[in-house]
């Protein structure tokens, strides 16, 4: 049982609140873009709301989800106390503080600079010193946990350390490497901006150091997905983790290759030459190595469980699985969606295709795949999975955690489906509204209203599973006690670690060398090579 | 279940190993795609000062649009500024190697020219360089593809494709869609 129940409900509870308020946004943005007549659509209103539901999905819900499930994993897989929790209320604090800063100054109308915020656009400097504030927050979750760690490893010589927290671990160093690109650009660059110190900024380093943590920050987003993959799924389905060394495996190649691919952004940018660009092109093909992997790994754990319960042949095993658990479901449909994700991916990363897709609407249905699709959805199932733990009773219903989780994969593909498509043919992202009268993109009209509907799917799926988390709080306490939250064992437990995959040093010398080799002449050529600078543009006031 | 960890370890690094295969073939493909097609992304690392580029030289006004020159290169230009284009309408020829050379006094800005391959970002400080050949003649749609703020949306422009033989550069050697 964990202790610090409080602090975890606390961050679940705000990642999930602004979850909920984030999806209306999405769902009338969707409605405006449509030929559709929607309320209040006007330019501002559009961009505003853009902003927010950016801002409040990729950096709220994600930040504040990963931390409250970090310390759940450091109580529940280590089975010891959190070391200062004080501290990590503290963090929360923080957070909570930066996430008001933030929403304040977009809901007035001056932060309407996307959640990508590229200079010299410029906001008020109360939005970035929000965004700060909640990096710093998820600062002190990834010390505590590097911390929790080392602790244990200490009390424990000679056992491996549980890989649920491994991986954590491996997260929270992810994300202390993935956040020195932006926390550079905000401290030394946006926010002198905004303060109006500087009048001017140096774009194209602005844009580059954006870049390193743009990629890897999809990994910080990703890898709890994973961590139920590997130790919440196998258990669920009544199956063994297939084996233990290459998930460990797994999650070092996402810390390695997740880094130093950042560029793959700035295929189209002019500040970066073939060369680099190609360079780091070649390292994003390898992150797709850890992702097959896992689906092998995986799959190959589910299949223990559907032949322990008496599946037979090549493929009865699947029918045999315990479908009805809503983790075991959640894991399917996250595969399911992840071919799709993958495939738009991989068009994405190619140097030369990338070209008939860069800031279309494949992107965006690319990323709502993959991140809305894949990774939510397994949000919602590791919710599900501890709720009882957090509050100490069972499930109300899990035949509505079913159907939730059934018409959140269903909305995401009847929703970004027709977005590849779009995007194919021309439709950019982030424009509020198009003139369905010209002939060229009439056609257009049908598959925005089917946008409209998957959306509408995915509001009502989320509406849904904020029911199902808040009716657990109010369901009486039986006679039945939800029992402790058990991670997969390995299928042969007591295999030998290996000390470098029992810890990080020798991974983080790895990341060092190759973020040198991938950033140090891309960052420097702009101090080499001095280029104009340009004026600083305030949204939030007129010149 | 007679699966020991290591061949359990031995089964995935054989995975692993066709999914370096599959990574390899992958790569390949976006390499012959790069090279074999003539996609190439803007990559030409030129500078320009954006506060001055409307006063002199190759961004002023009357440089804009498309121009051949005494050696029969052809090369448009175009300023992409909050909110518009300038000029809104470019002509090309079609099956012939046409370089547009693009740049911004202001803020990011992006394009694509749809259903083509010309796509890039337009980055204050720098000079975005593409080359493309249109196949095929007609009037496509070019809308700037990266926010700029709240008239972002309104930002678009077309580019005119013409047989050959309606291609008819002036003295100057300029074609614009008015002529
Ligand atoms: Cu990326
Ligand atoms: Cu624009």
């Amino acid at each position: 049982m964990t202790i610090n129940n409080r602090l975890i409900l606390a961050h679940l509870w705000t990642a999930f609140a602004a979850f909920g308020v984030a999806i209306l946004l999405g769902l009338w943005q969707m409605w405006v873009r449509s030929p559709l007549a929607a309320p209040l659509s006007t330019p501002d209103n559009y961009y505003l709301s853009v902003t927010a539901h950016g801002s409040a999905m990729a950096y709220v819900l994600t930040t504040f989800f990963i931390m409250g499930f970090g310390y759940f994993v450091a109580e529940s897989a280590l089975k010891q106390a959190l070391p200062a929790p004080r501290l990590a209320w503290a963090g929360f604090v923080l957070g909570i503080v930066g996430t008001v800063l933030v929403v304040a100054t977009v809901l007035s109308g001056q932060a309407s600079v996307m959640f990508t915020f590229y200079p010299p656009l410029s906001a008020s400097p109360l939005f970035y010193i929000g965004l700060v504030l909640v990096v710093v927050g998820s600062w002190i979750w990834c010390a505590l946990m590097i911390v929790a760690m080392t602790r244990w490893k200490k009390a424990n010589p000679g056992t491996p350390v549980p890989l649920a927290m491994y991986a954590t671990v491996a997260n929270a160093i992810l994300w202390l490497w993935t956040t020195v690109g932006v926390a550079a650009e905000l401290l030394f660059v946006v926010i002198p901006a905004a303060f109006g110190w500087t009048q001017t900024v140096d774009v194209g380093l602005t844009r580059t150091l954006f870049s390193w943590t743009l990629h890897a920050i999809v990994y910080f987003w990703l890898i709890p997905a994973y961590i139920a993959f590997y130790t919440m799924a196998p258990q669920a389905a009544g199956g063994r983790l297939f084996s233990d060394l290459m998930a460990r495996g797994s999650f070092i190649l996402f810390l390695l290759c997740g880094l130093p691919v950042g560029l793959h952004h700035l295929f189209m940018d002019p500040e970066h030459s073939s060369g680099f660009k190609t360079v780091q092109m070649m390292l994003t093909v390898l992150v797709a190595v850890p992702t097959l992997l896992t689906v092998f790994t995986v799959t190959a754990s589910m299949e223990i469980g559907g032949r322990l319960r008496g599946g037979k042949g090549l493929l009865g095993w699947i029918g045999a699985l315990p479908w009805e658990r809503p983790m075991v479901l959640a894991t399917g449909l996250s595969f399911f969606m992840l071919w799709f994700g993958g495939f738009g991916g991989l068009i994405n990363m190619s140097y030369g295709m990338n070209a008939m897709v860069h800031n279309t609407s494949w992107v965006s249905a690319h990323f709502h795949m993959i991140f809305g699709g894949s990774v939510v959805i397994m949000y919602f199932a590791i919710a599900y999975h501890i709720w009882p733990n957090l509050t100490g009773r069972l499930a109300p219903s899990l035949v509505l955690q079913r159907a939730q989780l059934w018409l959140w994969a269903i909305g995401m593909m009847v929703m970004s489906l027709p977005w590849h498509w779009l995007g194919l043919s021309g439709q950019v992202r982030r424009v509020a509204q198009f003139d369905y009268a010209d002939p060229s993109i009439s056609w257009w009209a049908p598959w925005m209203i089917m946008s409209v509907v998957g959306g509408g799917m995915l509001v009502i799926s989320a509406g849904m599973f904020i029911w199902n988390l808040v009716s657990f709080h109010f369901e009486r306490t039986g006679a039945a006690k939800p029992g402790p939250v058990e991670y997969a064992r390995a299928l042969h437990p007591g295999v030998p670690v290996p000390a470098a995959l029992n810890g990080f040093v020798l991974w983080n010398a790895f990341v060092l060398v190759l973020m040198a080799a991938a950033y140090t002449y891309p960052i420097a050529q702009f101090f080499i090579l001095k280029p104009p600078q340009a004026v600083v543009h305030r949204v939030d006031r007129t010149p | 279940m007679a699966v020991d960890e290591i061949s359990a370890v031995q089964n995935e690094r054989r995975w692993a190993l066709a999914m370096g295969g599959v990574a390899a073939v992958m790569l390949a493909a976006i390499v012959w795609a790069g090279l074999g097609l003539h996609m190439n992304p803007p990559s030409n690392i030129e500078t320009v000062d954006p506060n001055t580029l409307h006063v002199a030289g190759e961004f002023a006004e009357n440089n804009l649009g498309t121009h051949v020159d005494s050696a029969g290169k052809i090369t448009t230009r175009i300023v992409t500024t909050q909110f518009a284009f300038v000029p809104e309408c470019v002509v090309v020829p079609q099956d012939m190697q046409v370089t547009f050379r693009l740049a911004s006094p202001d803020v990011i800005h992006g394009l694509i020219v749809v259903g083509t391959n010309v796509n890039t970002m337009v980055v204050p400080g720098f000079v975005s360089q593409v080359h493309t050949v249109f196949d095929k003649p007609g009037d496509l749609l070019m809308p700037c593809h990266e926010f700029c703020g709240l008239g972002h949306g309104q930002m678009v422009a077309h580019v005119r494709v013409v047989p050959i033989a309606d291609f008819r550069p002036d003295g100057d050697g300029r074609v614009t869609c008015d002529n």
